[in-house]
């Protein structure tokens, strides 16, 4: 199957449809290194080929059956796990289909990847597409051997006539199956899940042949004829303008086009202001930058700093809330009713973090013929073509956005700056341009998971049951509205399990860009609420796990109206979290200076516990030694090798997130590159074991809800371990030394 | 300035400034986009290639260095995609977004080479220079493990 049957195609034949459809991306003229066969042209192909049954469909006359892979693949696995729910329906064999890269274009509905909604999203329309196209093909088929469609049935891409031995292939009657009704979706009987051949089974990634032979798939490979390379240098100052630049000095440079300033907009997630430079090479504008000498105007945030921003929060918790969240019960009553012992008052902290893709953002643009045509590694395409059509002013219906693969996207790639960006730059080229940021423009430009910090006071009651819990949470915000992650669902657990429960919020002010970041809100709150509830807990000396279950308790869906998406399930999180504590061997001893912690969390649809066991050395050297995962995502796990993938690279990136952080100075972020921003290595990735406790509820997606318990349970595991409760991030921040 | 470099067999003529690193040259000038940027320094390992069968860091790598050199890139790893550690990579469905890959293959290559049978910690060791942002190290060091045996079915690593 695959992508790479592109192969099979004649490069000029690919070339048409390249041109045609719009789709992966077109070619390098001049190059020639494997000769014509292996030109550096996308191994995406272009969803053109053949009859179309749907917008998802289409088969060739030689019976090869094109899947479109709509959504945009950031390593999630989509390309892979939404074609297979296509094909399920269909009955064809996974080895005998194409997945083909398609455009942003409202045929496919909603193209974005973010909210692990893709799943939930998908799971029955895309099993409808294939089915929808397998009745037509039967129906087809049935109308020229002149039989009843339902003596017909269709397998392994043939329709089949038991009763006369007649068979036919999908490609035979392909043509004709197009220009049928198309059935009602009442009318398209889906598959019990007992029939599923692919549907459940482990499938490799279909592009992993092109990436490990190092075909060009992603944003920053793509390559247009005539293509110029473009750097761009913004303020260190968030939103800093542009007085003055050395423009002749630098367009004097070897290699250098051009280089000229952009004046942008005052919108933090937008076009911002800066110098473009435009050369023959990356390493021409590369370059030419380090002799581009700008005089800025930093504004209003020259003075931001994250020493500042602590010192407001701490006097920002002491003082009175900017808002409530939600009020049940009387907590100040219950505080004051308790005794001392049975009271915990704490103050958590975490700082801004960066999404660090490893791919640096980068767009390629080309304006010609009056039409804005961009190639971007985009979680949400739509967002870009809407900012480009908001920011330049250009016609909505002449702005045309491929969808590349993306280095890593963890939400960074649902802002769309570096989409405008690259579009400003092509209105004043003559040519396609790529647009590529430097490692140390996508640290010190990035969309920021927000800082924060919790002003906690707790207390559990004679039994040893959670009683009261208030939370001022000291947040940060553009404009007086919280960033991006940065607020506080009044429903977010454990508002509604506690009786006297109060939250506030304060926002702080800053000129920092924030946006989503993997699991945004879950990923700190997470570590905040499920270690204080451990601090609560011990307080009351009960068992970590067994307080947790109690809190639980037997209220089945616990849900307020209007909430997203559908309230809180008591029993699949009691599931997981017994599931997880029982493969832990939860409550069988450790030896001092070595511990397990228990967290759980429910986000994004899904249900996930997680035991952590870890190992402290006197010396205070935390190593984790393996994390043991029970996750609830309804009924079906559509790709066990994804899903497998997914959640262990959300426990190690809870894991590396942990250690994680940025310092802000005047105004800048002062970590530059990762040899001072450091991502989890190898050499520190603990075991991981995964375990899914199907229930009967809809399949939903597995990019994020993973990974908010790691952490905690992590911490929770070094207090166990240790006595030491570690109540800021990063975690090097606290002293584990024992003796 | 002209330099004629071999590159996965091949030699090849560029055009460019002496201090290009050997990274963009692949990239911009030969269209051999497998070798990936991703740091600039050194210190994330997605350029990761051979020179001489030595993993090193081709963004820092002058151009004018890389002269009379054999030079090998993840395209030039096998001639078709079935080198031990690309087979093993697309068994065990190994990447996430993929991005660094490329460079993880090239040093896991170099380390097969040396030591066709490596433990856990051989692999952690050679393995600990390249970043992956998807962390799907526990699939590294199993395909890594997978490739190795492979290779022996195979009879060793080219």
């Amino acid at each position: 199957m695959s992508a790479t049957d592109l192969s099979s195609l004649g490069r000029r034949e690919f070339l048409r449809f390249s041109m045609l459809g719009g789709g992966g991306l077109v070619l390098a003229t001049q190059i020639d290194f494997f000769g014509d066969a292996q030109a550096a042209v996308s191994v995406a192909a272009p969803h053109t080929e053949g009859a179309a049954l749907n917008a998802f469909v289409r088969i060739a006359p030689d019976g090869t059956v094109s899947i479109a892979a709509h959504t945009p693949e950031c390593g999630q696995g989509v390309r892979t796990s939404l074609p297979m729910l296509v094909a399920e329906e269909l009955e064809v064999d996974w080895e005998a289909i194409r997945v083909d890269v398609v455009p942003l274009d409202p045929a496919y509905g909603a193209q974005f990847a973010g909210g692990s909604t893709a799943m939930p999203r998908c799971y029955t329309p895309l099993r409808q597409m294939g089915a929808t196209a397998r009745l037509m093909l039967v129906g087809a088929a049935a109308a020229r051997w002149g039989v009843p469609p339902s003596d017909c049935r269709a397998s392994s891409g043939r329709v089949l006539h038991a009763a006369s031995g007649r068979s036919l292939a999908y490609g035979e009657v392909a043509s004709e199956a197009a220009l049928r009704p198309v059935p009602a979706a009442k009318d398209v009987p889906l598959k019990p899940a007992s029939e599923f051949k692919i549907i459940g089974r482990r499938i490799s990634g279909v592009d992993n042949a092109a990436i490990v032979t190092g075909k060009p798939l992603f944003g920053i490979d793509q390559k247009l004829p005539g293509m110029v390379y473009a750097a761009y240098e913004k303020c260190p100052v968030f939103g800093g303008r542009v007085l003055s630049a050395n423009l002749a000095e630098v367009k004097a440079l070897p290699g250098v086009r051009d280089a000229f300033v952009i004046e942008g907009t005052s919108n933090l997630l937008g076009l911002m202001p800066g110098v473009a430079i435009i050369a023959d090479s990356t390493w021409s504008a590369f370059s030419a930058r380090r002799k581009l000498r700008v005089k800025w105007d930093e504004g209003r945030h020259a003075n931001d700093s994250w020493a500042g921003f602590l010192e407001q929060s701490t006097a920002a918790g002491a003082a009175k809330p900017g808002q409530t969240l939600r009020r049940d019960g009387e907590v100040a009553t219950a505080l004051a009713a308790t005794p001392a012992a049975r009271r915990v008052e704490a103050v958590y902290s975490y700082p801004f973090i960066s999404h660090a893709n490893l791919e640096p953002q980068n767009c390629t643009a080309w304006f010609h013929d009056g039409l804005m045509e961009v190639w971007a590694p985009s979680q949400r395409p739509s967002g870009g073509h809407d900012l480009i059509h908001e920011t330049l002013g250009l016609p909505k219906d002449r702005i045309r956005v491929h969808i590349t693969r993306m280095g890593g996207g963890f939400g960074r790639r649902l802002s769309s700056d570096f989409m405008v960006e690259a579009a400003a730059i092509a209105q004043r080229v003559n040519a396609p341009v790529k647009l590529t940021w430097t490692r140390e423009d996508d640290l010190q430009h990035d969309h920021y998971r927000p800082g924060g910090m919790h002003f906690l006071k707790g207390a559990v009651d004679e039994k040893g049951a959670l009683a009261a819990w208030h939370n001022h949470f000291v947040t940060f915000g553009n404009q007086g509205r919280p960033g991006s992650g940065g607020s506080l669902s009044p429903d977010e657990f454990p508002a509604r399990f506690v009786p006297n429960y109060l939250a506030e919020m304060t926002v702080l002010n800053c000129g920092i860009p924030m946006g989503p970041w993997r699991a945004p809100g879950s990923c700190v709150f997470s570590f905040v609420f499920q270690s204080f509830m451990d601090e609560l807990a011990h307080a009351g000396g009960r068992d970590p796990l067994q307080f947790r279950l109690d809190l639980l308790g037997d209220r089945g869906m616990v849900t307020t109206p209007g909430e997203r998406p559908n309230g809180y399930d008591t029993a699949r999180m009691r599931g997981v979290v017994t599931l997880a504590a029982e493969k832990a061997g939860w409550g069988t001893p450790l030896p001092k200076g070595r511990g397990r912690g228990i967290a759980f969390h429910f986000s994004h649809r899904g249900y996930f516990a997680n035991v952590a066991e870890v190992t402290v050395s006197p010396d205070g050297v935390l190593k984790v030694d393996r994390v043991v995962i029970a996750g609830d995502v309804g009924s079906q796990i559509v790709n066990p090798s994804g899903a497998d993938n997914q959640v262990e690279g959300s426990v190690l990136d809870g894991l590396s997130a942990a250690y994680q952080e940025l310092d802000i100075e005047r105004g800048r972020i002062v970590q530059s590159n990762f040899h001072e921003y450091s991502l989890l290595r190898i050499t520190d990735a603990p075991r991981v074991e995964v375990h899914y406790r199907l229930t009967d509820n809809p399949p939903t997606g597995l990019g994020e809800p993973a990974l908010p318990p790691v952490a905690p349970a992590i911490a929770n595991a070094v207090f166990a371990a240790t006595g030491k409760r570690i109540r800021s991030l990063p975690f090097s921040r606290t002293d584990l030394r024992w003796s | 300035m002209k330099f004629t470099l071999l590159i996965n067999g091949q030699s090849r003529t560029v055009d460019a400034p002496a201090d290009t690193p050997l990274l963009w040259i692949l990239r911009d000038h030969l269209d051999l986009v497998g070798t990936k940027y991703g740091c600039g320094m050194g210190v994330c390992g997605a350029c990761t290639v051979h020179i001489n069968g030595v993993p090193m860091r081709s963004c820092q790598m002058p151009v004018s260095t890389a002269v009379g050199v054999k030079v090998t890139t993840i395209e030039g790893l096998s001639a078709d995609g079935t080198h031990p550690l690309q087979r093993a990579w697309v068994e065990q469905d190994v990447a996430q977004c993929g991005y660094c890959q490329s460079g993880q293959i090239m040093t896991a290559a170099a380390l097969l080479a040396a030591n066709p049978k490596p433990s856990d910690g051989d692999i952690d060791n050679a393995m600990a220079g390249n970043l992956c942002r998807c962390a799907t190290y526990l699939r590294i060091r199993s395909g890594i493990h997978r490739a190795a045996e492979l290779a022996t079915a195979k009879g060793g690593v080219s």
